[in-house]
């Protein structure tokens, strides 16, 4: 468990903000993370005065404040109706409700965790994140960019018709993922045919691959699903972990992506 | 460290005090004389600390004490009649060995009762799943959550 000696509930992003460009400084989203340190936080801030609890749906996108819980998203109608199983399938094995009720969406996107489901998820959806210093941001890029002193204000859903599945192997239930999969296809636009692969838990962070060789130009069958679950489980790095190996981990990637990539055609 | 001064409702009663900003909302409620509400692990993952806040089930061990400012918070202490009544359809599956789980498990039927219709059993199973019990197969539970479940149905 973690210390505080000074606790400042925000005012503003910008009074948050400037406390947090001390190092010694700590942003609190549910504290499911932190609370596995023993960090000795010098100013804890925290954000749960600021409004940032809320889901806000427009004509375009689904704006989902970083203070908003895992159980809220898991609950939200208008978002399941729109990405369809995917957001519940990705949300429903973590721990269980009541830890869904604490942790936040801000503080599991920030935390770029290797194992993260919604971070597997977010990333096929095509999310932006919004930063208070940096701006919106492509999660796609933002995965890979370093912890730095910015505070995670929104995490932006885009609308784009996305067809979505989401799958993971757990070796027990409530368990961190082993491996975890989302297949989801965007309308096709002139850069590409629109479908978003990601793998997390590899166990490093999610990954995205697009399928830049038109392997499911044609559509999704059988054929077209197994070369494509191949090409991806063969041009990811894997590693080895307590929970599988990196050999478990790329037979899995294989079966998810072709079992991903068939369930998405029932949808269609 | 300077402590905060915070205002919420515990089991009905209104209280006013100053907490340490570090300190888990189950260590806080236990020296308030919730002694039902433990602590089972350092993980997040049992279970048996749950309370509710604002009608929600949460984990008290995750939960600063802090962050119950302005929120209404209930411990099994605050729902005795219920407890009592879950607690009846336990003994009567003899569904429980040590008993150490129940505290927990019995907050989360109450939430569950109140968040879910008719719940499948597939349902119960998800809701009730960080609930950990280290004695038993669950089976007397389900067994026992179901007969109550039934029981209120057909007093509605
Ligand atoms: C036992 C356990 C099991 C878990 N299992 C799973 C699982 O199976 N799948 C899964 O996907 N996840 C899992 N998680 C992770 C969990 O779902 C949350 O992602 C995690 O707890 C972080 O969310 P939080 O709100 O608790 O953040 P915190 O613990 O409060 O914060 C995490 C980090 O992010 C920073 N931070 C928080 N919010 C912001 C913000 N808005 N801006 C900038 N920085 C911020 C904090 O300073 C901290 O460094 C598990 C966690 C635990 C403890
Ligand atoms: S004490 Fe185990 S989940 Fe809270
Ligand atoms: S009966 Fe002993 S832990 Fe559940």
């Amino acid at each position: 468990m973690f210390t505080i000696d000074n606790y400042v509930k925000a005012e503003t992003l910008e009074q948050a903000y400037s406390l947090n460009q001390k190092k010694t400084s700590t942003i609190l989203g549910g504290c499911g993370w932190l609370k596995m340190g023993n960090r000795s936080i010098k100013t804890a801030i925290d954000l749960s005065g600021l409004g940032l609890d809320k889901i806000e749906e427009t004509d375009t996108e689904f704006i989902l404040g970083c203070m908003v819980s895992l159980r809220q998203i898991e609950t939200n109608e208008t978002i399941n109706s729109y990405f369809g199983s995917a957001i519940k399938e990705s949300l429903r094995h973590i721990v269980g409700v009541q830890f869904r009720n604490c942790v936040t969406i801000g503080g599991s996107i920030w935390g770029r965790f290797g194992f993260s489901d919604p971070l597997t998820l977010m990333l096929a959806l095509g999310a932006e994140v919004k930063l208070y210093h940096t701006g919106k941001v492509k999660l796609s890029d933002f995965v890979n960019m370093p912890h730095d002193r910015d505070i995670l204000t929104h995490v932006i859903l885009p609308k784009n018709n996305q067809k979505t599945h989401y799958i993971t192997h757990r070796a027990t239930a409530t368990d961190f993922p082993v491996i975890a999969c989302c297949v989801s296809k965007l309308p096709e636009d002139f850069k590409d045919n629109g479908f978003r692969i990601t793998i997390g838990a590899r166990p490093q962070r999610a990954s995205l691959v697009l399928d830049t060789n038109g392997i499911l130009n044609d559509g999704i069958t059988e054929e077209s699903a197994n070369k494509f679950a191949d090409y991806v489980a063969d041009n990811l790095n894997f590693s080895s972990n307590m929970r599988g190996s990196a050999d478990f981990r790329r037979h899995l990637t294989r079966v998810l992506v072709r079992r991903a990539l068939l369930a998405l055609n029932q949808e269609v | 460290m300077a402590k905060i001064l915070i205002s919420f409702t515990l089991n009905g009663k209104k209280i006013e005090d100053a907490v340490s900003p570090d300190q888990p909302l189950l260590e806080y409620v236990r020296e308030k004389g919730c002694k039902s509400v433990k602590r089972g692990c350092e993980t997040s993952n049992c279970g048996l600390c749950t309370v509710l806040m604002d009608e929600k089930p949460i984990l008290s061990c995750t939960m600063l004490a802090v962050r119950a400012d302005g929120h209404d918070i209930i411990t099994l202490e605050g729902k005795q009649q219920e407890a009592e009544e879950i607690g009846l359809f336990l003994a009567k599956e003899g569904a429980e060995q040590c008993g150490f789980c129940s505290p927990g498990l019995i907050m989360n039927i109450i939430a569950m009762k109140n968040e879910l219709t008719n719940p499948s059993e597939d349902e119960i199973r998800e809701y009730l799943s960080g609930n950990l019990c280290r004695c038993t197969g669950y089976v007397g539970q389900l067994r026992a959550i179901k007969a109550y479940l039934a029981s209120k149905e057909d007093c509605q």
